[in-house]
């Protein structure tokens, strides 16, 4: 009987050290994979750049579509935008939602980023402000966003990523921009959406 | 289970903190780079997307 405890006792402080070691890897380790996808992506988008542009341009899924910069989390802050939202897409970076606009155009260009987790991109999402500069760098030109406002809704509040947000009925005048993350932290309960508006167009940065 | 380990272990205590350490050592890599890897997928807690009816390339898989 002793044994038989003494033995369960022990099952469990192991299950417990390898839970803590789980958690470490999802916080930590899964960062890992999201930062050798960016250098690949990177790379790629650049020589994509450099070189000559084709007719019908047309970003696959899972591939590098832009580059983002957020002056307020540092000037260091850059990702390479993927294509697509799917878990695997979002694993690499953040993810353009497919068939929202493309940078600078009119209409809605929606991304979604980790809040935690692969190297969690939109991490300090919240700490944006109205006024705040987003930078889109595309082949061409470099889009400057700026944050309009934000928001936080249910995970099926499809109508954020209409082309006029909350009215997606309506015909898109204006060039923006939507940030979708998870809300609040290490959690999925809600999203936390970041509203912005194209204020310039500047030539592009590497 | 640990007495029963430590008692099977060979030699005397160095050697046996030894192949000890390489034993959590062995089991903690493997966890990292094997089982973790495998799981995350499936426990995803972390999911900034809409969830888009409409679209079949988001489906709600967390």
């Amino acid at each position: 009987m002793r044994i038989a405890i003494r033995g369960l006792g022990e099952l469990c402080i192991t299950a417990g050290l390898v839970l803590l070691l789980f958690v470490t890897y999802e916080l930590w380790g899964t960062g890992r994979y999201t930062h050798q996808q960016q250098d690949r992506l990177g790379k790629e988008l650049l020589n994509n750049w450099r070189s000559q542009r084709v007719t019908t341009e047309h970003v696959k899924l899972g591939s590098g579509l832009a580059m983002i910069r957020i002056p307020r989390f540092g000037t260091k802050y850059k990702y390479v935008i993927v294509e697509g939202v799917d878990l695997a897409d979002l694993r690499k970076g953040p993810g353009h939602y497919p068939g929202s606009a493309m940078p600078g155009q009119i209409g809605n260009f929606v991304v979604s980023g980790h809040r935690t987790t692969y190297s969690a991109p939109f991490n300090r999402a919240a700490e944006l402000r109205d006024g705040d500069q987003i930078l889109i760098d595309t082949r061409d030109k470099q889009y400057v966003y700026k944050v309009t406002g934000r928001k936080v809704v249910q995970p099926t509040t499809v109508e954020v990523t209409a082309a006029v947000p909350f009215k997606p009925k309506d015909k898109p005048t204006k060039r923006l921009i939507t940030l979708t993350t998870c809300n609040p932290k290490y959690s999925a309960a809600q999203r936390l959406i970041i509203f912005g508006e194209l204020s310039a167009e500047l030539p592009r940065r590497a | 289970m640990y007495a029963w380990i430590w008692r099977h272990l060979p030699g005397q205590w160095p050697l046996k903190t030894a192949a000890a350490a390489a034993l959590v050592a062995v089991l903690a890599t493997v966890l990292w780079y094997v089982a973790f890897p495998w799981l995350e997928p499936k426990v995803q807690f972390d999911r900034g997307v809409i969830n888009t009816p409409s679209a079949p390339a988001t489906p709600d898989r967390r």
